[in-house]
């Protein structure tokens, strides 16, 4: 099976968002940058394949050369080869049509993405890759098997979750539960080291322009004080009669 | 030419979330000077969409549509949009919309733009506010595409009354078996009990709860408020709650109007999910808990004793209030 983890160079959870150019740029300056916590669910489901089943793992990024860190973490964890698709993500869909085509020409039989990153919230890229490339999609993935040519997915729904099948190839959006947080893996220095002569392909982008763009950034307006109040009296009358919640 | 609206039902009724995506594709239907033309798929009794501003409702009733399938409801929101000449395209922020929005969007070749806040600030050119990073900023977009969809934002714009002709049409959309693909095995749904994903008020506890034994109190007050229960990511780490009830960044995001934190201290992945919810209730015995600089309303005090004590003032407040 050839899989095909995408990889979103995103800032860690804790980083201060700020904006630079007139607010039109995020600040990246003193940003710790990480894999996408929702894609590395999925990095990992791809390796627990590659162990147990016996699958070949790329990861994939659409970046500059600034997020090949991020891809050689995710050699470090264990994948067997990288590609940098060399061109500026800015929006979903101009990504989506960068990673379809690298998917159409490698003819992967699965495509692990996550349902969405942590910075720009788009959760479109996984389904605009199925759409694009002719294959079967399942989002908010919890649950992964493969047998043979199909694909058997759990995946969350609001208030529940379902069980489908379909066959691959597949891509899938996933998150926490495709793999659980604790199975998650640290890379140690012999993945480090070896990670160094994996091979990591730059790969021209094709054409494909955004649909959409950042005119201006906004944060939101700063937070007032706390109340706080001694009494449930007092806090019921606060969120009935000032909040008007309840 | 119309704004086309995508409204999600559940055995044949409407949900909240499609009168709230029905006003706002009205809101911008105004701005546009075009009517507003609802999609329903399978759902019931079409007329009560009119009460939020459907001037037309494409009324689709397929047995094959009874489960909801992504690739088979993009494909017949698509053809309605087309039939319509739309431009714009709503849906909402469901994880069925979400999973249908992006394959929509290839569909109609249209930009789509996610977590929508506001209405556009214009529409030459198309500009929408959307929140970014988990909430802790927006961007202001502009559309380049000639056809946009647009997914809002759950519990952003609200539900507006804004009487419309709600004129009834049966549509049945050209399906073909590559649309079914993905095939529906099972439904696991929790019928009785309000979801994070529907709730008005949520009502989460954390390792301050000390163990899943003194979970009552948090239902019996989820019970009095009509609100969904949550939890934090170590409560449901160590099993003392399922999954499906973790909020944060990598669990579920909370849009409520009034979220209420029992024994959490507000790591920042827990804020970056509830960062969207309107008013917030912290209640921890540590008063240096980071909960406090993030929270409306607070009270500092051991969980055991001010929950029972406000389950008893809740459900006074409600007997008197109905």
């Amino acid at each position: 099976m050839k899989i095909l983890v995408c990889i979103s160079h995103v800032p860690d959870t804790t980083s201060k968002i700020n904006f630079t150019d007139n607010d039109t740029k995020f600040d990246t300056n003193g940003v710790q940058f990480v894999i996408n916590p929702n894609d590395e669910f999925g990095l990992t489901r791809a390796m627990w394949f590659k162990e147990k089943q016996g699958a070949s793992v790329h990861v994939i990024n659409v970046g500059g050369a600034e997020t090949e860190p991020t891809l050689r973490k995710a050699l470090a964890i264990g994948a067997d080869e990288a590609i940098r698709i060399d061109t500026e993500a800015t929006d979903g869909f101009s990504v989506a049509k960068q990673l379809a085509n690298v998917v159409k020409e490698g003819g992967y039989d699965l495509v692990l993405g996550g349902r969405e990153s942590i910075d720009y919230n788009g959760g479109m890229v996984p389904g605009m890759i199925a759409q694009l490339t002719g294959a079967n999609f399942v989002n908010t993935c919890i649950g992964l098997e493969i047998e043979g040519d199909t694909a058997t997915a759990i995946r969350e729904i609001d208030g529940g979750k379902e069980t489908v099948k379909a066959k691959l190839p597949l891509v899938v959006g996933g998150q926490k539960g495709i793999v659980e947080e604790s199975d998650l893996r640290i890379p140690n220095m012999r993945g480090i080291m070896q990670a160094r002569k994996k091979p990591l392909t730059v790969k021209d982008a094709v054409d494909a322009n955004a649909e959409t763009q950042t005119a201006q950034f906004e944060k939101p307006a700063p937070k007032g004080d706390i109340k706080l109040v001694e009494t449930v009296d007092e806090l019921v009358d606060l969120l009935h009669n000032e909040a008007k919640v309840i | 030419m119309s704004v086309v609206v995508y409204t999600e039902s559940e055995e044949g009724t409407f949900k909240k979330i499609a009168q709230e995506a029905v006003s706002y594709a009205k809101g911008i239907a105004d701005k546009m000077g075009v009517p507003v033309t609802a999609v329903a798929i399978n759902g019931g009794d079409t007329s009560e969409l009119g009460k939020y501003g459907a001037d037309k409702v494409l009324n689709v009733s397929n047995d094959k549509l009874s489960k909801f399938n992504a690739e088979a409801y993009a494909d017949a929101v698509a053809q309605a949009a087309k039939k319509e000449g739309a431009k714009v395209v709503v849906v909402s922020s469901s994880a069925n919309s979400k999973y249908m929005a992006p394959l929509l969007a290839v569909n109609l070749d249209a930009g789509y733009v996610s977590n929508v806040t506001e209405l556009p600030e214009s529409t030459e050119p198309f500009k929408v506010k959307h929140s970014v990073f988990t909430n802790k900023a927006f961007s202001i977009t502009e559309f380049k595409t000639d056809v946009k969809v647009i997914g809002l934002a759950k519990n952003a714009y609200g539900v507006k009354e804004n009487e419309a002709a709600g004129t009834a049409e049966d549509f049945a959309p050209e399906l073909s078996s590559e649309d079914f693909s993905v095939d529906v095995v099972s439904v696991d749904k929790a019928t009785d009990k309000v979801t994070i994903a529907d709730a008005e008020i949520v009502v989460s506890g954390g390792r301050g709860l000390k163990g899943p034994e003194n979970w009552e109190m948090i239902e019996e007050m989820a019970d009095i408020l009509g609100a969904a229960t949550a939890c934090s990511k170590p409560v449901s780490d160590m099993g003392w709650r399922p999954h499906s009830e973790h909020v944060g960044q990598t669990g579920k995001p909370v849009a409520a109007n009034l979220y209420i934190a029992i024994g959490i201290s507000g790591a920042i992945q827990h804020l970056a999910g509830i960062n969207a919810s309107k008013t917030k209730v912290v209640i921890n015995n540590d008063p240096e808990a980071p909960f406090f600089k993030n929270a409306d309303y607070g009270i500092v005090g051991d969980a055991f004793e001010v929950v029972p004590k406000l389950n008893e003032k809740l459900k006074e407040f409600k007997a008197q209030n109905g």
